[in-house]
């Protein structure tokens, strides 16, 4: 059933219209090495509590999303755009 | 002596009969009657036949938690098994009919199991039916399965609509008794925004068979009162015959109302049920609490039952249990019964009460057996006498019904759903609902609080304080003057009783006794967790709502334990059964996906299109013409038409993405692993999308038609997929970079008109030059159309390997514009062909799609080695790929594969194997991963992965089905059996 998902942009919408992806990673560059590549792309963290997701807000406005929810409680605390939150965090 | 309707009394309608049957045997009930209610007016206090013993079962309940009288009801596709018949509303022409009974429910076979009950004990079957182990499939577990059971369900189809539907509040309140209603009129009152949802078809819960005065009216006329001033209020939704079955994250409870389940021929405008998910900023539950069953031998027999069910069909039904009814009590509960009863003048032969004295204020004409307990019922197929222990001594009373009185559950179900546990109070001897839960709060007798009076004083209370949280400011309100009598004394729990004769039954719905229970210690399955799935107790359709308890205050006394240490199994919606139907709602049948149509559906369909359903697309396969009598011919002589000719065919389906922006270039440089940063205006390019651990994920041809403005297609089947994987790329990856994408799959109308005729037809509709040298193969731009009515965009690709052109039109134009074609190619022999010709086409050309692109493959497996950028600093893939195992010489790679017979064929998934080899995994050499009948070349083609594929070219190998364990003799060739020097392309 359903908990609902407060979109930036649409407000609080049902989750049966979003997508995950999983875990919010930093794309590593391309000369970053071998061992950070094999991490980026295999290696997951199982956390208990809070978690940052990438969310897609798929029959909405297709917007990807910054979800962190806690994987206990099933909370879902801050929703953020992903575009805001890579530039925010670009920009010191 | 059996149950019957009084003269007087109830709220039932005396003046509207209703008609209905029990097992094909008439009978006549009254409007406001459960099913129950009037089977009970009718005598019928035989039901049903228990699950393992198939012992003859009555009515123990009047609510939500009945174990026993489950019927089913209905005809033909709206049989509806396992129907609690206390909670089913009557209805003129019911059908219902008894279960798990053969031949009869008076006759039951199944009845011989009671004599070997020694030897189904809880857990039997684990060590009845161990050895031999294949026989559990074949004979054990059907026997079991057909012996034990429930009703059966229809296998015709439903044909009753069901809808979803979501609603929001402020407060939402979970039962419409004395607590809720009041919770519901503070809020409403206060301007609120309320839902209060009540399972029953009448607000009041136990209002509606309470003898209490509430402001100088019947407790019933007060719940009638307040639900018209709910009713008048546009702030609050009143949803009678509505269960509240779970509480999910965010505060969403999910409820079932029951809309045109009470009525005989449903109206096809409206569902028969519709599923609600709530959203409540604050809830309250106000469900009440359940009476415990007595555990003693016989407690299941018909003529049993709980005593305020008792009081439901005595003061709500006017419904009599008998005419010498005795009454077993551990507390206050059984004093209640037997005042109402008295009042309606039936006798109550005894009160038999656990406590060493009757309550003091009781002065009730019955006898009353303190310091007492029944040991035993007596009787066949219902009760007509009882066994008393007291004083030492046993004292056999006959009577003609019994109620029985073991003290009150809060119904908490709902609080637990979201994984808290209930804890144990001594104090009230129950489990009470999870303390500090976040927007939910309890009242009434749910909260264990006891007596009218203190449950509305509750209720009102809670709801003030949830409006002051919600910064909504309410008056205190006037609380109503109830004249009840005194409250009860909190009932100290009667576990085991002593003395014991026969079976007592702890969980009636599964026959489990007390001795299972015993059983389940001694065998070390004493945890909560191991009894229930030891002994079975608690499962199925009622869920231990009344044997629950009971379980676990046995298990805690043979353990020695407090309640508080045996703790409770887990609560998990559904509160009630809910249908499927509901569950499902509109997405059946024709309705459970959607249907997408090409915009030239309509015009393959005039041309004789077959289809195939791809995903949700329909796409046109082949267009047989007359004569043809298989659809080989059809598609041999569509393949043969473009490679001689030319062929009209719709490609709408595939993906189709506008990419816009001073960095839209960069962006697809980053996306694709081969270049397209100087892409020209005016060109088109087949570009390769890597996931980012190095393998294919998509592939298509992108045209630049300006120098910001890129146009993608992408396969049919990722088409929605690479649209969110851009979109990640642009949002969450590069939000830096200028560029906005929009999916024009549906915009746009795509036809590919290929074969060496395809420029002749074309130009007689387009108006810009396409002579070669104007627009060679690969050229992109817009063009207009019919001497300028129409703007397109042409470009100039080919899947087919011939001569060919992409033509896109806005979608609504689709149809106009290929009539046209095909008008303009009649005389060059232009016909259409479907997907089983491009699939035949492509194969011959040794192109790929996600046949070859399956996930396993990278740019260099398929031939695309050299396409992927060595100088780029950067894009999706490009690091992985770099990965030893994807550069190592025995990778799988594509090439082609034709029998040495040109009369034997092979199948898409047949393994290589070298010659003389054994079909095993070790000499597994690949797989055919496309396979057709090639007209151009005569017999069967294939394209398959192979272990150093292109190095083997000429070498002779065996295609190897194993599901039919055919052998086909073949060799290895260039996967491009048409035009391996792309003149075609060119001309």
């Amino acid at each position: 059933m359903a908990s609902l998902i407060s979109c930036p942009h649409c407000g609080a919408r049902p989750k049966e219209e979003f997508t995950i992806k999983g875990a919010v990673l930093s794309r590593p560059a391309a000369d970053a090495g071998h061992q950070a590549w094999t991490d980026y792309v295999y290696l997951r963290d199982n956390p208990r509590g809070t978690h940052r997701e990438y969310w897609h807000h798929t029959s909405g406005c297709r917007r990807w999303l910054v979800v962190t929810r806690d994987t206990v409680s099933h909370e879902v605390g801050f929703c953020q755009d992903a575009a805001a939150a890579k530039l925010a965090e670009v920009r010191p | 002596m059996t149950s019957y309707r009084l003269a007087t009394g109830g709220l039932v309608n005396r003046a509207a009969p209703l008609a209905f049957s029990f097992d094909s045997k008439p009978m006549a009930g009254l409007e406001g009657d459960t099913l129950a209610s009037a089977l009970l007016a009718n005598g019928q206090m035989l039901v049903g036949r228990s699950f393992k013993y198939h012992r003859p079962r009555g009515i123990l309940t009047a609510g939500a938690s009945e174990p026993n009288a489950l019927v089913t009801i209905g005809r033909r596709g709206r049989t509806e098994p396992n129907t609690r018949a206390t909670v089913q509303e009557l209805y003129e022409g019911l059908e219902a009919r008894s279960q798990n009974r053969w031949p009869s429910l008076d006759f039951d076979v199944g009845a011989l199991n009671g004599l070997l009950s020694p030897f189904l004990g809880a857990g039997f079957y684990y060590k009845t039916f161990m050895w031999p182990a294949p026989l559990w499939e074949k004979l054990y577990e059907p026997f079991i399965r057909r012996a034990a059971g429930l009703g059966k369900a229809t296998h015709e189809a439903d044909p009753d609509s069901y809808e979803k539907s979501w609603a929001h509040c402020d407060l939402l309140v979970v039962g419409a008794g004395p607590a809720g209603l009041a919770a519901a009129l503070t809020a409403g009152r206060a301007g609120a925004r309320v839902i209060l949802v009540d399972e029953g078809s009448m607000p009041g819960g136990s209002l509606l068979f309470d003898t209490a005065m509430i402001d100088g009216m019947t407790a019933s006329d007060f719940a009638r009162e307040a639900s018209a001033e709910l009713q008048s209020m546009p702030n609050v939704r009143l949803m009678t015959r509505t269960t509240a079955f779970g509480w999910y994250d965010g505060n969403v409870f999910g409820a079932v109302e029951r809309v045109q389940k009470h009525a005989c021929d449903p109206a096809s405008h409206l569902p028969v049920e519709r599923l609600w998910r709530i959203v409540a900023k604050q809830a309250l539950l106000a469900t009440g609490a359940e009476e415990r069953p007595l555990v003693f031998g016989g407690n299941d027999r018909p003529g049993v039952m709980m005593a305020s069910a008792m009081r439901a069909y005595l003061n709500r039904y006017g419904v009599a249990p008998g005419k010498a009814t005795a009454i077993f009590t551990s507390n206050d509960s059984g004093y209640r019964l037997a005042r109402d009863l008295e009042a309606a003048g039936i006798e109550v032969t005894a009160i038999v009460d656990s406590r060493p004295t009757a309550p003091p204020g009781y002065r009730g004409r019955p006898r009353v057996i303190a310091n007492a307990v029944v040991c035993q019922t007596k009787g066949n197929k219902s009760v007509s006498a009882i066994e008393v222990l007291h004083d030492g001594r046993s004292e056999t009373i006959a009577v003609d019904a019994l109620a029985m009185a073991g003290g009150f559950s809060p119904i908490i179900h709902l609080a637990c759903h979201r994984g808290s546990k209930p804890f144990w109070s001594e104090e009230n001897a129950a489990f009470l609902a999870p303390q500090d839960l976040k927007d939910l709060r309890i009242a009434g007798a749910a909260a264990a609080t006891v007596g009218i009076a203190a449950c509305i004083q509750e209720g009102s209370a809670q709801a003030a304080a949830i409006l002051s949280e919600l910064g909504i400011s309410c008056r205190p309100a006037a609380l109503p003057n109830v004249e009840a009598e005194e409250e009860s004394r909190p009932a100290k729990p009667l576990w085991s009783i002593p003395g014991i004769k026969g079976k007592a039954f702890v969980d009636f719905q599964n026959d489990v006794h007390l001795k299972d229970i015993g059983l389940a210690v001694r065998e070390g399955y004493g945890h909560v967790e191991l009894a229930k799935r030891y002994t079975t107790s608690g499962m199925a359709t009622d869920q231990g709502k009344l044997s629950n308890v009971n379980a676990i205050g046995l298990l805690a006394e043979a353990r020695g334990v407090s309640p508080a240490e045996v703790g409770t199994t887990t609560f998990r919606p559904f509160y009630t059964p809910v249908s499927f139907g509901a569950l499902t709602g509109a997405h059946s049948g024709y309705h459970f996906q959607p249907v997408r149509k090409s915009p030239l559906h309509d015009w393959a369909a005039k041309n004789g299109a077959i289809f195939v359903e791809t995903g949700l697309w329909y796409r046109s396969a082949w267009f047989p013409r007359g004569g043809e009598k298989t659809w080989r011919e059809s598609v041999d002589r569509e393949v043969v038409n473009v490679r001689q000719n030319v062929g009209l065919c719709d490609v709408s389906t595939l993906g189709k993405i506008e990419i816009f922006g001073a960095d839209a270039a960069e962006f697809l440089n980053r996306v694709y692993c081969n270049a397209f940063l100087k892409l020209p205006v005016g060109k088109a390019r087949y570009g390769l999308m890597l996931r980012e651990d190095g393998f294919i994920y998509d592939d298509g041809t992108t045209s630049r038609l300006g120098e910001g403005h890129f146009f993608m297609s992408t396969t049919t089947a990722y088409a929605a997929g690479v649209m969110n994987h851009l979109e990640f790329c642009a949002q969450a990856l590069w939000p830096e970079l200028d560029v906005r994408l929009a999916s024009a799959t549906d915009q746009w109308a795509q036809m590919a008109i290929a074969g060496p005729k395809a420029r002749l037809v074309l130009e007689k509709i387009v108006d810009d030059d396409i002579s070669s040298a104007a627009f060679p193969f690969l050229a992109a731009k817009e063009v207009s159309l019919c001497g300028g009515k129409l703007h397109a965009r042409l470009f100039r690709i080919s899947f087919s390997g011939e001569l060919a052109y992409e033509l896109a039109v806005p979608a609504g134009y689709a149809e106009s514009i290929a009539d046209i074609l095909m008008d303009a190619g009649a005389e060059h022999g232009l016909q259409p062909y479907g997907t089983e010709a491009l699939g035949v086409l492509r194969i011959e050309k040794g192109h790929v799609t996600h046949s070859e692109i399956n996930g396993t493959v990278i740019p260099d497996d398929l031939g695309f080695g050299k396409m992927v950028s060595a100088t780029k600093a950067d894009f999706i893939g490009k690091v992985m790929l770099e990965r030893e195992g994807l550069k190592a010489a025995d990778r799988l790679r594509l090439v082609g594969v034709r029998p040495l017979d040109p009369t034997a064929s092979f199948k898409t998934g047949s393994h290589i194997l070298e010659k003389n080899a054994a079909a095993t995994l070790e000499n597994d050499q690949g797989y055919v991963t496309s396979s057709a009948f090639s007209p151009h070349i005569g017999c069967t083609i294939g394209l398959a992965l192979v272990k150093r594929g292109p190095e083997r070219l000429g070498e002779e190998v065996v295609v190897w089905n194993g599901l039919k364990s055919e052998y086909a003799p073949a060799i290895l060739c260039d996967p491009i059996f048409v035009d391996p020097t792309n003149e075609r392309l060119h001309v």
